[in-house]
């Protein structure tokens, strides 16, 4: 069942009966059972539900993390599930921009080195990966804090280099996962203003998990997760 | 270019892990730099043994002598060019801790049959005027601070007393396999003032006209004094450098086995240390998996880091070895070619590297097979 269906030419994430289960020993877990999904280019969306409901299951099938057991995934018009190893990470490398709850940047680095990271696998030149990094950490307030280590940022901080590195390749689409969850209300209100404008501003489509309903609120639609399913769509200014 | 920065930041996240890793590859290439450099000493004369010269001595053993006579026998033989004598003196300066070969030289053919040594025409001219003149190596005269001119006294083991010498002349080499450490002197000054095994001469060397008639001529060599009180062995300079260095045992085995357990114990050491380092970082492979590295570039930054520390631990340890040698000989005359060579270095630098890339593989395919999302999870 389509639960957010966009008009076909605009339509950038298509998933169509989506299964994922887990094996462990003999017992089977379905994450994901028969889930379908359309999502407008340019928008924002919040997927919200209790742990283990298939969240972050579902963000690492569209980003090309994981593979379905059965189902597909489409994005900008190409099945993803048919991607080689290699084609996927490359696909990947040019349409997605990850962002995690941890941050997950590398420690050793500097907030401009774990930007340029994604780009280090371009053919740019270093005055081009310089410029392209200097205008991600711009945008996201940092550019001061270029050289600056993990260890020497604050948390917010550390989760503003961490969508500079995910929007430093200019993806289209962009999977955040919980994105706040680290973060003190404040600071999380940032993040999610910073995420609103890369969707509004920037025209990044923007697929969100959180636990958080007022983060979740920011968005242009909120999806609801139990089970494997989605449950409940709220479309902003259809449904108020 | 662009990855070395973070091969370069990986490598010293843990930086007393690094220098430890680095100091095994450093402390085994020293190893390694020292067991060849003692190896090539030893055999030293093997790569310099001329292949159109054969050495002769008493088929019973070296320590035998020959009959002076057989020098213009031998010289009246088809295919020999040249003949020339020694006779081992076993001369002791001042005490026998200072030990160097000296041992008596045939003046008119030496210089035919041995071309590689250099002395200065001025001296060798000098040189055959005085009886009691030496020529001393350049490595020697260094040691015992010699120069042309100087009175030098040997004692005598085997024709005891006390010897006499003039230093007339400081030789050198044209290669830097051959020993110039050595001590030369007059067969006559010897043949005048021993009072025993007179008319004899410890060994022969000659010089064969066609070095692929060597086989040829040895056999006619050993035929001609068959059935003699004195018959001879004839051997190639090679064979015989290789038969006097088997004396002590095969040491070149002892070193290669010493050399391989250095190499293997090295390999399980930075392999740990790398299966270790590489498993701290599971999260942040995956995340440089997910932004778009690949399983190959991911195989290739993991290699290219143990092959980093192989290489800084091997340019350091083989720089220490080589610095050490330039010292000289540290046995005061047993290991007269003290030289560690860029052949032999370039080996060790070599070894080591496929240790590097050899310890770094497992880890790294590891690596290369970890799935982002079960990386991911443990993060």
């Amino acid at each position: 069942m389509v639960r957010v269906d966009c008009s076909g030419t605009d339509c950038l994430v298509q998933v169509r009966n989506l299964d994922k289960k887990y094996y462990r020993g003999n017992e089977v877990i379905d994450v994901l059972r028969g889930l379908n999904l359309d999502v407008s280019a340019g928008e924002f969306v919040a997927f919200m539900g209790p742990s283990g409901s298939g969240k972050t299951t579902l963000l690492n099938l569209i980003g090309g993390l994981d593979t379905p057991t059965s189902g597909t995934v489409t994005v900008g018009g190409e099945e993803i599930n048919d991607l080689s190893g290699r084609r996927l990470t490359s696909w990947r490398a040019r349409h997605v921009g990850f962002i995690f709850q941890m941050y997950n940047l590398i420690p050793v680095l500097t907030a401009y080195q774990n930007v340029q990271l994604p780009l280090l696998l371009t053919g740019l030149s270093k005055a081009e990966r310089d410029r392209h990094v200097h205008t991600a950490l711009e945008l996201v307030g940092l550019a001061d804090r270029a050289k600056h280590y993990p260890g020497q940022l604050s948390g917010g901080e550390e989760q503003r280099v961490a969508i500079a590195r995910a929007i430093v390749a200019d993806p289209t689409l962009l999977l955040c996962d919980e994105p706040t969850g680290d973060l003190d209300r404040e600071t999380g209100d940032e993040i999610i203003e910073i995420l609103h404008r890369l969707s509004k501003e920037h025209e990044k489509t923007v697929l969100m998990v959180t636990h958080d309903p007022l983060a979740a609120e920011k968005a242009d639609s909120q999806l609801h997760l139990e089970k494997g399913l989605l449950v409940e769509a709220e479309r902003r200014g259809e449904i108020s | 270019m662009k990855y070395l920065h973070l091969i370069l930041r990986n490598l010293t996240r843990k930086k007393l892990r690094a220098v430890l890793t680095i100091g095994s590859f450093m402390v085994a290439l020293f190893l390694f730099g020292m067991l060849v450099t003692i190896d090539s000493s030893l055999s030293g004369g093997l790569d310099v043994a001329s292949a159109n010269r054969l050495v002769i001595r008493n088929k019973v053993s070296l320590i035998m002598p020959l009959p002076i006579s057989y020098a213009e026998r031998m010289r009246q033989m088809e295919g020999i060019e040249e003949v020339t004598h020694f006779v081992w003196f076993g001369g002791v300066y001042q005490d026998a801790k200072n030990f160097f070969a000296n041992y008596t030289i045939e003046p008119e053919t030496v210089r035919r049959v041995y071309p590689e040594y250099l002395i200065p025409d001025e001296q060798w001219d000098t040189f055959l005027e005085d009886r009691q003149a030496a020529l001393v190596g350049k490595d020697l005269a260094k040691r015992f601070g010699w120069k042309v001119g100087d009175r030098v006294p040997l004692e005598g083991t085997i024709w005891q007393g006390v010897w006499e010498f003039n230093v007339r002349g400081i030789y050198d080499v044209s290669t830097k396999d051959l020993p110039t450490s050595d001590f030369w002197f007059h067969y006559d000054y010897l043949e005048e003032q021993r009072p025993f095994l007179k008319g004899t001469t410890g060994w022969y060397t000659v010089r064969v006209t066609d070095p692929s008639m060597s086989a040829d001529v040895a056999g006619a060599i050993d035929e001609r004094f068959a059935n003699s009180p004195y018959e001879t062995k004839t051997e190639t300079e090679r064979a015989f450098i290789a038969g006097f260095v088997n004396q002590m045992g095969n040491i070149r085995l002892l070193m290669i086995s010493i050399g391989s357990v250095v190499f293997f114990t090295l390999l399980l050491v930075t392999g740990n240390t790398m299966a270790i380092s590489v498993r701290e970082r599971f999260g942040e492979i995956a995340v440089m998996k997910t932004v778009g590295f690949s399983d190959g570039s991911v195989l290739g930054l993991i290699i290219a880091e143990s092959f980093t520390i192989a290489a800084l631990g091997s340019v350091i340890g083989l720089g220490l070895a080589k610095l050490v040698t330039l010292g000289g000989d540290p046995t005061g005359g047993i290991l007269q070619v003290f030289y560690l060579g860029f052949d032999d270095m370039a080996l060790g630098f070599g070894l080591s590297l496929v240790v590097g890339i050899a310890a770094g593989l497992i880890p790294g395919l590891n690596a290369m097979r970890l799935r982002i999302v079960d990386a991911l999870r443990r993060v």
